[in-house]
């Protein structure tokens, strides 16, 4: 494992021997450093849950903020300072479970953050219960009979959306995965990196070996800017499709878009100057 | 002579009742008079019955009385909707159409047939500006300046309506002279002592622009009656002073996006009702572990769940006060006036910022809803800015520091990291289960609680410094308590107003154990101020009015049970 700046030196880390975590936490570091994104510039925003943990285990600024929430948090951060990178990264159930609802409207406002999911489609620190995703059949201690729900497809309901950009990881795959991610972290815009990874503790089903039977690359021949290929390549379950899927068309982000209209544009807030004259002149017009 | 005339205008919703009561304002401040207006609505867009009441009088007012001298009925329901606030005095005024045989039978009522005479300019919507005119002919106003003003309030509008529009003001004014004559009715009020420059907002307003005054520059919210007035409020400025607004998917999402734009070295508000506020509520708990700077407007009305929606209530104390999980500080500000709307929601900017807590702005739909002219306030000099700092590489965000409150730096700011952690954390925000670590984190967060009460607002006093009875009241009660007093004039009754509700200064205790007796005034059912003095400082409150049918007090009501407790005596 080579050096990187994000590298924190006596991180005592949490996961289990194993974990899928632990290669995503590489991948990461490795792209970041790759892309040249300086620590004090990048924001990392998790919520909670073991994946949550991964910016406690990187060199740079971080909001580990409420379950769920990650994404608001993440967006307010870009739109209060354009500056900075951001990534807003945890788990299948905090992103898609707890915070769903700011799942889609994330990606309907679109700001120009990163969203990294590790899906591995269980819940892992509340020791073992179905997740979103966990798939239909799939025995838990609570769901005793196995899941009843239809398993929440992030890729086909984010292309749904017209997302910026939309991807699937496999993260034993590190040179494909970290090449996505620096796509992801490139791009300008809402871009979603859904990573598959098992959980060795509690997913006896979806482990190594049963993702390498059942995903593979999505060929040359696949043109992510075709949305109806990519929503039906989103659908396929035989075997799950990797790489990018979606692209979507070139827009302002969110804070571009919010600041546009704004004095002082995309500069970040603490820079900007309370206007009295302009507050004495509105109570003014209060006359009467 | 009057001292004031109290005017209601009654009608469904979209019949125009809101330029109806701009018009008036506009014409009784131009001729020299006070103003106080407030509205009572029901929820819906269209139909149901709402009415505005407008005070006006020749010493400035500021709360809401229950006595109706001229009813303008818009609609056949009005009368009855008012019940028994129509007395046999009240002049109703309004037509054939929109006051029923039965709401006539027995009570003072004057056709002003503006349905007609509109009908004869060519529209109905001539009929609202006829009952202007009406209005302003029954009180004997100067007939030239009010033209001036009705002529100006359509000035952008084209000649044929403005012309068309002071046609009906004059039709209008012209029966009301009449109906005063028919009716030997005189309303003269004394000369006005009202100031030129004075300014005429709602609390609405107050509680924006007194958050643009403290430097907010993001706000997100998801919209909620009574609190949504102020996010379009600010919304409508965002261009002029630089405030990026975002309209949440959900209350969780507008105060997570809050606390991000706060770490991020923005200056977030966000803005909603008891419902919203407690979907809020985890971020609440969030601000209190992250220390991070917060401002929450919370604007009242009756609960639980969706209770009554466009109502008011001061029901929300207690639960603003507890609400989160675990112990975290934070102050309570609860305006009573528009002055204090303004005034409190800029404190809550600096306070937040100054003590890194969560400040909440307690305000209710009958303090947003009311307003009132009053003098240009002082805007204050002191200069807005944030309290961060360019941080070094060795930089701790909850390093320990004086009061408890740590240097607050922002990512990207400096050559150090911000760490802002939901789990326990150490002086670098990164995680912990030590125990010793945690404790110390608890005390640190606690002791800020400390300052906040050496910083804490003192209640205001008024009456009788040599009070045997002390009427106690927070946030929008306190104008009508205080007429009431000031009316009575009584000896031995004194009045103490609370501006901030937490912490409590100190002094409080002093001014409850001096009373003989007590009686808080508060519009929720179980008087939770009263539940508050006693557990803080242990004294036991006697008596109590409450209110909690969804509408203000009434200057008169007060009155009434202050009367009451003097004959008791």
């Amino acid at each position: 494992m080579s050096e990187t700046p994000f590298d924190l030196k006596d991180a005592a880390i949490a996961w289990c021997p194993g974990c899928g975590n632990f290669g995503i936490l590489n991948v990461l570091k490795n792209s970041l450093a790759e892309l040249e994104i300086a620590p004090e510039k990048l924001v990392m925003v998790s919520g909670i849950g073991q994946a949550a943990k991964i910016p406690q285990y990187l060199k740079c600024n971080f909001f580990n903020g409420l379950h769920g929430r990650s994404l608001p948090a993440a967006s307010a951060i870009k739109a209060a300072n354009p500056e900075l990178t951001v990534i807003a990264e945890s788990g299948d159930g905090c992103m898609y479970g707890e915070g769903g609802n700011h799942f889609i409207h994330s990606i309907r406002r679109d700001p120009d953050i990163t969203c990294l999911v590790h899906n591995n489609m269980i819940y892992g620190l509340t020791k073992g219960q179905a997740s979103p995703t966990s798939l239909t059949g799939f025995r838990t201690p609570v769901q005793v009979n196995g899941v009843i729900s239809e398993p929440f497809n992030p890729l086909a309901v984010a292309i749904a959306l017209n997302a910026s950009f939309v991807a699937r990881a496999y993260v034993k795959n590190t040179e494909q995965t970290q090449e996505t991610l620096k796509q992801a972290i490139g791009h300008r815009g809402f871009a979603l990196v859904d990573i598959f990874q098992p959980c060795v503790t509690f997913n006896q089903l979806n482990t190594y070996d049963w993702f390498q039977e059942n995903t593979y690359y999505l060929k040359d021949d696949h043109d992510p800017t075709d949305r109806a290929a990519a929503f039906a390549r989103a659908l396929e379950t035989e075997k799950y499709p990797l790489g990018v899927f979606y692209r979507g068309p070139e827009r302002e982000p969110f804070e571009a878009a919010l600041g546009e209209h704004l004095p002082g544009g995309a500069e970040p807030l603490y820079r900007r100057k309370f206007d009295r004259e302009r507050l004495v002149k509105l109570w003014e017009s209060f006359g009467i | 002579m009057r001292e004031d005339v109290s005017i209601v205008i009654c009608g469904q919703a979209g019949q125009g009742i809101k330029t109806l009561e701009g018009l008036l304002a506009k014409i009784f401040s131009t001729a020299g008079f006070n103003i106080f207006t407030t509205r009572e609505f029901m929820s819906r867009i269209r139909g149901g019955m709402n009415s505005t009441a407008i005070r006006v009088s020749s010493s400035p007012v500021q709360c809401y009385s229950r006595r109706v001298d001229i009813l303008v009925s818009l609609h056949i329901g009005g009368v009855a909707h008012l019940g028994d606030r129509v007395g046999a005095e009240t002049l109703i005024l309004g037509d054939e159409g929109t006051v029923s045989d039965g709401e006539k039978k027995g009570r003072n009522f004057a056709s002003v047939a503006g349905k007609e005479i509109a009908k004869e300019l060519g529209g109905a919507v001539y009929a609202n500006t006829v009952s202007v005119g009406a209005i302003s002919g029954v009180l004997g106003l100067d007939g030239e300046a009010a033209e001036k003003v009705v002529e100006s309030y359509f000035s952008r509008r084209d000649e044929e309506i403005r012309e068309k529009n002071l046609r009906a003001f004059r039709r209008g004014q012209k029966r009301g002279r009449e109906i005063a004559g028919e009716k030997e009715l005189s309303f003269p009020l004394k000369s006005s002592k009202k100031k030129a420059g004075e300014v005429f907002l709602n609390g609405t307003q107050g509680v924006a622009l007194g958050a643009i005054a403290g430097g907010c520059n993001f706000l997100s919210f998801y919209p909620m009656s009574p609190a949504t007035g102020v996010g379009v409020f600010l919304a409508g400025k965002s261009e002029e002073f630089g405030i990026e607004v975002i309209q949440a998917e959900d209350e969780i999402s507008a105060v997570n996006m809050a606390l991000g734009a706060w770490y991020a070295g923005g200056r977030g508000l966000v803005t909603t009702s008891g419902g919203g506020f407690a979907l809020m509520n985890e971020g609440l708990s969030l601000a209190g572990m992250i220390e991070s700077p917060l401002v929450i407007h919370l604007a009242q009305r009756p609960g639980p769940a969706t209770g009554l929606p466009t109502r008011t209530e001061q029901g929300d104390l207690l639960f603003t006060l507890f609400a989160g999980h675990g112990e975290f500080p934070r102050a309570i500000l609860s305006p009573g006036t528009i002055e204090e709307c303004f005034d409190l929601t800029r404190r809550a900017f600096l306070l937040a910022d100054r003590w890194q807590v969560p400040v909440i702005v307690l305000t209710d739909q009958y303090l947003l809803d009311s307003a009132y002219n009053f003098p240009l306030p002082e805007i204050p000099e002191e200069k807005i800015e944030n309290r961060i700092i360019e941080t070094e590489k060795d930089y701790r965000r909850y390093d320990p520091g004086e009061d408890g409150v740590s240097p607050r730096g922002i990512p990207g700011h400096g050559k150090g990291l911000v760490l802002a952690d939901s789990d326990e954390h150490d002086r670098h925000g990164r995680i912990t289960e030590d125990f010793g670590v945690r404790v110390e984190m608890v005390d640190k967060r606690a002791k800020k609680l400390t300052g906040l009460t050496r910083e804490a607002l003192e209640p205001e006093f008024f009456g009788d410094e040599n009070y045997r009875t002390l009427v106690v009241g927070w946030g929008s009660t306190y104008p009508a308590i205080r007429e009431s007093l000031e009316k009575a004039g009584e000896k031995g009754i004194g009045g103490l107003h609370f501006r901030q509700v937490y912490p409590l200064h100190p002094k409080t205790a002093d001014y409850l154990r001096r009373a003989e007796k007590t009686i808080v005034i508060e519009n929720n059912p179980s008087g939770q101020f009263a539940r508050l003095l006693k557990m803080t400082f242990g004294v036991e409150t006697g008596g109590g009015l409450r209110k909690y049918n969804g509408l203000p007090f009434s200057r008169e009501e007060i009155s009434q049970a202050l009367d009451q407790e003097a004959d008791n005596e």
